[in-house]
């Protein structure tokens, strides 16, 4: 065996130059404004929570959530308003996701690109910025006085549903737009209409993106307030709407729809105005209420996420 | 440079017939951009016609033209016509999906369906209408899977993920799903360029099976694949079709003299 000569050359060193220790200071002080700036986010909820805890947490018994709004502070409850919440929210939903999901489909899959797209397209991002209460202007206007659906829960889950759709079409579009073109070549392949691309493939695979934007619009919706003063939303109602199932035929009712009705927030908003002491905790209690229902559907909106990205394995 | 003692001569000896697809002076436009010039070409039953020719040249474009997969692409304009059995494919009474039904697609990169083995090879055959019952489907969908050299690996787990399986096998259950629909072509688009030497194999093993069956089209960049596995070549250049003949006679004498550059290497 032939002895392989090796010539090291000279090294030169691992040690820590001037020029790396500033970079790696500059790193450290961007790793503590990072701490301190995600502090701030996750401080704050803490905060808000804590707060919301000590001042309502005494409040929050079986009554309040199943008692009327009261005079006596002690006595008053919520029940007129997480009724009314989920109604609104309902509605809202109704409307919201399935005509938010097809503007959305049609814009992406169908439409074609020429300036009448560009101006849905501008107006549909600027349509996201646009002030609640401005929308809370057109209600008032379109149904109330429009349309005679009067300060009725259908009024409020209709106002809603125009505040989230954009936010509904918006992700929607970028849902559908995450679908890989090779998939849809592959349905056109092997011979699929359109549609049939659309409705077999790019909406189920879209699904959980859509579903997560539903979610971020409900629960935006369930915490609006300003454009529901607007359309007049009561903040004293010592009755629940109509049913809508009966025993006595014909079994279902819409009634409820142009009940009046008020909403979380609005029976916040009110109990805080008032100077009674007794009544901010109420509100607190309520806010906390607010609160964990919005946490409950985001938490929804990753589980149903995490469940459906297993079905669909890329 | 394949081995010309290799290219037996019988494999490629094809009863005199008329040709399943004549593209008869095709021009593709992008806009206003010339894609393809004047391309005219026969495509003969059952066997493997190998379109070849470096990156930009149009053979793709001409691939995807055969069943009208173009038409998705906006502004792409196509001129001149495509015969299938003596029909023109882009006359105006010619559905795109019977269409494509009958002439069936693989692509460059496998591009399985998230969804289950079964639901990726059933898929067609269910929109088609093929099964009136599930045993029938069952039995479309492991026709399919042995016609693509699948089923055995596959059999004990059609219910699980198509995209779970490697590379080749993607591919070949890409190929199983177009045959579900008992297309009478099938066009590969580059069908190895995503796999790995043995999983080539295998698939150019299975197009020389297939050919029994259908008439196969392929774009490759893998010169001694097109000699391997077609009886024709074309060859093409900057949007012409330079030549074209039995693969044998392209490989050895090329009657062109860009041809002899591009299969030797010297451009591409």
């Amino acid at each position: 065996m032939a002895v392989v000569e090796v010539n090291l050359p000279a090294s030169r060193g691992f040690g820590t130059t001037s020029r790396i220790g500033r970079a790696r200071r500059a790193e450290a002080i961007f790793i503590g404004t990072g701490v301190v700036a995600t502090s701030i986010g996750v401080i704050t909820l803490i905060a808000l929570l804590g707060g919301l805890l000590h001042d309502g947490w005494p409040r929050l018994t079986t009554d309040f959530f199943f008692s009327f709004p009261s005079r006596r502070a002690g006595q008053a409850g919520i029940l007129s308003a997480w009724v009314g919440s989920m109604l609104v929210v309902f509605v809202c939903a109704a409307v919201a996701v399935p005509v938010g999901v097809a503007a959305g489909l049609y814009l992406e899959e169908y439409a074609s690109r020429n300036w009448f797209a560009d101006i849905v397209e501008i107006n549909v991002n600027n349509l996201a910025g646009v002030p609640s209460i401005v929308f809370g202007l057109l209600a008032l206007g379109l149904f109330i006085y429009g349309l005679g659906l009067g300060q009725s829960v259908a009024t409020a889950g209709l106002t809603l549903a125009l505040l989230i759709l954009p936010i509904v079409i918006v992700t929607t579009r970028e849902a559908i737009r995450a679908v890989p073109g090779s998939i849809r070549e592959a349905a056109y392949g092997v011979g699929a209409t359109k549609w049939q691309v659309t409705k077999d493939h790019v909406l189920p695979y879209a699904s959980p993106g859509i579903a997560t934007g539903v979610i971020i619009g409900l629960s935006r919706a369930i915490g609006e307030t300003a454009p529901l003063v607007m359309i007049g939303a009561l903040s004293f109602i010592a009755f629940l709407p109509t049913p809508p199932v009966s025993g006595e035929f014909p079994f279902i009712s819409f009634q409820w729809l142009l009940d009046p009705f008020t909403v979380l927030p609005i029976q916040m908003f009110n109990w805080v105005s008032r100077p009674d002491p007794a009544f901010q905790a109420n509100a607190a209690a309520a806010g906390l209420v607010l609160l964990v229902l919005t946490l409950l559907m985001n938490a929804f909106a990753i589980w149903f996420r995490i469940r459906m990205r297993r079905k669909i394995r890329w | 440079m394949p081995d010309a003692a290799a290219l037996k001569t019988d494999r490629y000896a094809a009863p005199v017939q008329a040709p399943k697809i004549v593209g008869d002076k095709v021009n593709v436009f992008y806009g206003a951009k010339q894609a393809l010039f004047e391309v005219s070409i026969p495509i003969l039953q059952n066997q493997v016609t190998a379109l070849i020719g470096p990156s930009g040249c149009g053979k793709s474009t001409f691939l995807r033209c055969l069943n009208r997969m173009n038409d998705v692409i906006p502004g792409c304009r196509v001129e001149g016509r495509i015969m299938l059995d003596g029909e023109d494919i882009y006359a105006r009474s010619v559905d795109v999906v019977q269409l494509r039904a009958r002439v069936g697609m693989v692509f460059q990169k496998p591009n399985p369906f998230p969804k289950s083995i079964y639901e990726n090879v059933a898929y067609g055959a269910r929109i088609h209408g093929l099964a009136s019952n599930k045993t029938e489907l069952d039995e479309i969908v492991e026709t399919s899977l042995r016609k693509a050299g699948l089923w055995k690996e596959v059999q004990d787990r059609l219910a699980s993920s198509g995209t779970g399986l490697s590379g080749g096998q993607q591919q070949r259950l890409c190929i199983a799903r177009a045959i579900a629909v008992s297309p009478e072509v099938i066009l590969m688009d580059e069908p190895c360029s995503a796999l790995d030497p043995i999983a080539t194999a295998t698939i150019e093993e299975l197009m020389d099976e297939l050919r029994k069956n259908f008439t196969m089209v392929i774009v490759t960049h893998s010169m001694q694949q097109a000699a391997r596995v077609s009886q024709k070549t074309a060859f093409f250049h900057l949007g012409k079709m330079i030549e074209y003949g039995d693969t044998p006679t392209i490989f050895t004498p090329p009657k062109e003299e860009r041809t002899p550059a591009y299969i030797t290497g010297r451009f591409g």
